[in-house]
């Protein structure tokens, strides 16, 4: 039904594009590109580019938490995905929907979990507790300082899991596992039988068969894997916020102070939001040089 | 290929384990009879009780029905309307509204968040200094919450009706044209018909998006409307309460009905598209 009379239909939404998608970024640019003198007038200039280098630890903690998150994620997510294409076909439906479940869930939510869990006298605390752990560790730290003369606490009644940078990388590969399960696992699904059964017929043994023909075939969905991954993980401050105990603060909560906190300063807050725009831009683009749009699949 | 080992069965349950535990304790925990978040004190629906005795909650949960009734009742309209007029443009102008609609998917939220709000802070901004003296006073609230949502939902409904449009015979509508029916009649009764499950499943997409949302609206609602992932935000940052475990649950329930009614519907399509390319290859059995 190619009819140009039917293109008008959807004039109204590139309006709503124009205004709502597309101007909101210029307005960016627009803030990231000036400051507001005391007068209330603007001024084009880089210093908001410039006064983001005091926040160079900032920027470093977020990509090392998000980059860790993001290996942690691959390390457990490629070995689940891959056993789970191999399991029968019928569980193979089940699982698909076991991964996806808690893609599904309120991502405030899943960290709410971990908040509950990880408390001063929370469940996992509790756990510990009631299983005689703590008493163990009071024990071996007393053995311990009168052995070596040390002076290691002997009233270890609970541990302080939040607040610290491993409670942020565990929020972040809780929330974003399922995101690098599922492409991984639907590429890896999707691979011809017939491809390994040549392998083998051509003297290729198991490993050689996932070396050479079932990893090199799996990149595409490691790599949408990693975006899914990297960028809510580098571009949260829900996670820093509830796990890190405001002390660890990522780009996120950065960008989210210069907006809506004390630091008001809606320029800088710009400045940094188009510079990690501009590396999503970039991480896409190399997305789309190596695989073909698997995630937007992923999405729906 | 070969059948998983012990070892790799145990670690699949791990990490099963690991995605489920600890939003099983915490949904075991929204029914237990005391306060504390480690021990057991038996079970009881106090904390549901309270939930809906909380003003501040119930006002939550009416404003996120609301926006998201009435975002994704929007979206799907403009969404299959957009995608109809996507579906008939020339190659090199669709390539260019589709990629224009798919930075909201792909951008982070925090940035749709970020960006809309100082879009919406410079118009009103501008509205108020024109209008000020008609005594006009507009602010971060439900209609910017509303038009953000929109704005997010649109492409899932695109996403999910092009698809559709694709299978779709491109000579029926002229061949209704042709038997004298006009072009809303054509569309009523010979396109929507073939586009509805993708429609519907749109619909249903965005409006799970919305209940779901919560950077882009904690950005855009400013401080004139609240929705119930803003309040679970709120409540967390005070202090832990069964009383969060209980709309947790709640939340969680009504998303994953959605989703799964949204799959259940996907997987039966597929059955029938399949059934009928069988049916058509035994009436026609040459390849």
């Amino acid at each position: 039904m190619k009819s140009r009379r039917l293109v008008w239909l959807s004039a109204p939404y590139v309006l709503w594009m124009a205004l709502f998608v597309v101007a909101p970024l210029i307005v960016v640019a627009a803030y990231a590109f000036t400051v507001e003198l005391a007068d209330g007038s603007w001024q084009v200039t880089l210093q908001n580019f410039a006064g983001m280098a005091g926040y160079a630890g900032v920027f470093a903690r977020s990509f090392l938490l998000a980059a860790i998150a993001t290996v942690i994620c691959i390390l457990i997510g490629y070995p689940a995905a891959y056993l789970l294409a191999r399991t029968p076909p019928g569980f193979r439906r089940i699982a698909n929907m076991l991964i996806m479940l808690p893609m599904w869930m309120n991502f405030l939510l899943r960290t709410y979990s971990w908040m509950f869990l990880l408390e001063r006298n929370g469940f996992i605390n509790n756990i510990l507790g009631s299983l005689g752990f703590f008493n163990l560790v009071n024990a071996l730290n007393g053995a311990l300082n009168g052995a070596f003369s040390l002076a290691l606490p002997t009233d270890v009644a609970y541990f302080e899991f939040l607040g610290s940078q491993g409670a942020v990388v565990l929020g972040m590969v809780y929330n974003f596992l399922p995101f690098m399960i599922l492409p991984i696992f639907s590429v890896i699904e999707k691979i011809d039988p017939r491809v390994i059964e040549a392998a083998q017929d051509l003297g290729a043994n198991s490993r050689q068969v996932f070396r050479k023909v079932i990893f090199p075939l799996s990149l595409p969905g490691v790599l949408s894997g990693v975006t899914m991954v990297f960028i809510p993980s580098v571009s949260t401050f829900v996670i820093s916020r509830l796990l890190g105990g405001g002390t660890n603060i990522l780009l996120g909560d950065l960008i989210e102070m210069q907006f809506l906190g004390n630091a008001y300063n809606p320029h800088l807050g710009s400045a940094i939001s188009l510079v990690m725009m501009v590396i999503v831009l970039v991480c896409m683009g190399i997305m789309n040089r190596f695989g073909e749009g698997e995630g937007e699949a992923v999405l729906l | 290929m070969k059948r998983n080992g012990i070892f790799s069965k145990l670690f699949l349950v791990l990490v099963f384990a690991f995605l489920y535990a600890p939003i099983l304790v915490l949904i075991a925990f929204s029914f237990n009879a005391s306060q504390s978040s480690s021990v057991w004190g038996g079970f009881s629906l106090q904390w549901y009780v309270e939930l809906f005795q909380d003003s501040y909650v119930l006002e939550a949960l009416q404003t996120t029905l609301l926006v998201s009734l009435l975002s994704a009742a929007i979206a799907t309209a403009a969404g299959t309307a957009a995608a109809i007029g996507f579906a008939n443009m020339k190659r090199r102008a669709r390539t260019v509204c589709m990629t224009v609609n798919n930075i909201p998917l792909t951008n982070a939220d925090i940035i749709t968040g970020v960006s809309m709000m100082l879009l919406f802070v410079l118009a009103l901004g501008a509205l108020n200094g024109l209008f000020g003296g008609l005594g006009l006073r507009l602010r971060l609230g439900f209609g910017t919450l509303l038009i953000a949502h929109i704005t997010f939902n649109i492409p899932y409904v695109i996403l999910s009706v092009m698809p559709k449009l694709r299978q779709l015979d491109p000579n029926i509508f002229e061949a209704a044209q042709d038997l004298g029916a006009t072009g809303w009649y054509a569309f009523r009764k010979v396109i929507l018909p073939e586009i509805l499950p993708g429609v519907l499943n749109g619909a249903l997409i965005a409006f799970t998006m919305s209940i779901d949302d919560f950077v882009i609206s904690y950005f855009t609602a400013g401080s004139g409307a609240n929705t119930l992932s803003m309040v679970v935000y709120s409540m967390v940052r005070r202090r832990i309460s069964p009383e969060i475990n209980a709309l947790s649950t709640l939340m969680f329930v009504v998303v994953i009905a959605l989703m799964v009614v949204i799959n259940v519907r996907q997987s039966r399509q597929d059955r029938r598209i399949q059934a009928a390319i069988r049916a058509e290859r035994r009436a026609d059995p040459r390849p």
